[in-house]
């Protein structure tokens, strides 16, 4: 319990997707225009990342990896492709959930729905994920079943949307002040989250 | 249409200055804040970069016309996929340092918002060699802006360019000397920092927008 603990408050905190590892950065930026889409979006994403990162992990443990079903063989060169397979069939099921039953957050979002496929925060995750299993058990950050993988990606997913949020939050009001023309728009949007990225920093020393 | 046409002469020079796909186009920024608090992951990144943007242009350029367009996607993903594995097993190889360094991100570039751009605004279009052309000519104006902002995090925050000390180690302060080094422009934060002054840059240079 308490490792399913840790490992959720930490990567909400610590190991957040966009202050620690830069992850999905593109739809972050492109989407925090308003805090009512961007939750929507944060919300999709940690959906998709709930249900892939324990699929991968099955997938790596038992196929991939040797001594899985297939035997001794190694096959875990193969993990990219499958990996991302994955995620963009999940992402479809979304995308077709999203618009039968939200069609304004469906058009809001647009094409950003279906690029949650290539969102790197999501294949980050898998790929975090791929690293963690090889750590030891008695690390507290390893992932050792399909528990705390479901913890790794509630959480990753809750600080990925934390973060989103806050950034569109503070763009709402940024729309009122007078920026350097040069800067506008993407230029102080950068400046913004490093600013956020510091103020993050400070759970670093957050030890669980 | 010869090789080095005008238009393919555009093509080219685009991505680097004008058209550059993180300065301007905001694409792939992920990687290129992650990789950068060192020069040498930064080129080595830059080039992976290129190459894969390079072929998988070229390929999908090649079996654009048989491609169904409903699954064309999946189709770009695989291909991106195979090759960002074969880059990730050289890597592996041959600089098996720079590899363990880069971690994650070299799997990290199947979902760099650059190449699936490419391909679906370029390759798709036109022929392989101008594909090929627009694939380098986006990767190495990547591999710019990753150069330039993993040189002044190293330098600053470090004190040394590929590994190699630049700032004596005398003038630091706890050798006696007037100089420390920036610890925090090796955090992710300055990173972000960094690539908005590049981008000020960019702009105020290129002002005619």
């Amino acid at each position: 319990m308490e490792h399913f603990f840790s490992l959720f408050v930490r990567s909400i905190f610590v190991d957040n997707m966009i202050f620690a590892f830069f992850l999905g950065m593109c739809s972050y930026l492109a989407v925090s225009k308003t805090v009512k889409t961007s939750l929507g979006l944060g919300c999709a994403v940690t959906f998709v990342l709930l249900i892939t990162v324990p699929v991968d992990y099955l997938l790596q443990t038992k196929v991939l990896q040797p001594g899985g079903i297939l035997g001794d063989v190694d096959l875990t060169f193969l993990s990219f492709i499958l990996f991302i397979a994955v995620i963009a069939g999940m992402t479809q099921l979304v995308e077709m959930v999203v618009e039968r039953f939200s069609p304004s957050l469906y058009s809001a979002l647009g094409i950003f729905l279906p690029l949650i496929a290539v969102n790197c925060a999501i294949m980050g995750a898998s790929l975090f994920m791929q690293q963690r299993i090889q750590m030891q058990p008695e690390n507290t950050q390893a992932i050792t079943g399909v528990g705390d993988c479901v913890a790794y990606a509630l959480g990753s997913g809750i600080g990925w949307t934390l973060s989103i949020v806050c950034l569109a939050a503070i763009r709402e009001r940024m729309a009122y002040s007078d920026v350097p023309k040069p800067l506008q728009g993407l230029g102080i949007t950068f400046i913004t989250v490093g600013l956020m990225a510091m103020a993050f920093m400070c759970f670093s020393g957050l030890t669980l | 249409m010869s090789l080095f046409s005008k238009e393919n002469g555009a093509v080219f020079t685009g991505p680097l200055n004008l058209n550059n796909p993180i300065a301007v186009q905001v694409l792939g920024i992920c990687s290129a804040l992650a990789v950068t608090s060192q020069l040498k992951p930064a080129i080595v990144m830059g080039l992976s970069v290129t190459v894969i943007t390079a072929f998988s242009n070229v390929i999908i350029s090649l079996i654009r016309k048989t491609i169904p367009n409903r699954i064309r996607i999946i189709v770009q993903l695989v291909v991106v996929a195979a090759l960002v594995t074969i880059v990730s097993n050289i890597l592996k190889a041959y600089v098996y340092d720079v590899s363990v360094q880069l971690s994650v991100y070299v799997g990290l570039i199947i979902t760099n918002c650059i190449l699936m751009g490419r391909l679906e605004a370029f390759a798709l279009q036109n022929g392989p060699w101008e594909s090929f052309l627009d694939g380098i000519a986006n990767g190495l104006g990547y591999a710019i802006i990753l150069v330039i902002v993993g040189f002044v995090r190293e330098l600053l925050g470090s004190g040394s360019l590929f590994g190699l000390q630049v700032i004596p180690s005398s003038a630091l302060m706890e050798n006696g000397g007037l100089y420390l080094n920036n610890g925090m422009m090796t955090m992710p934060a300055m990173a972000l920092i960094i690539l908005a002054c590049v981008i000020w840059a960019h702009r105020s240079i290129n002002k005619e927008k």
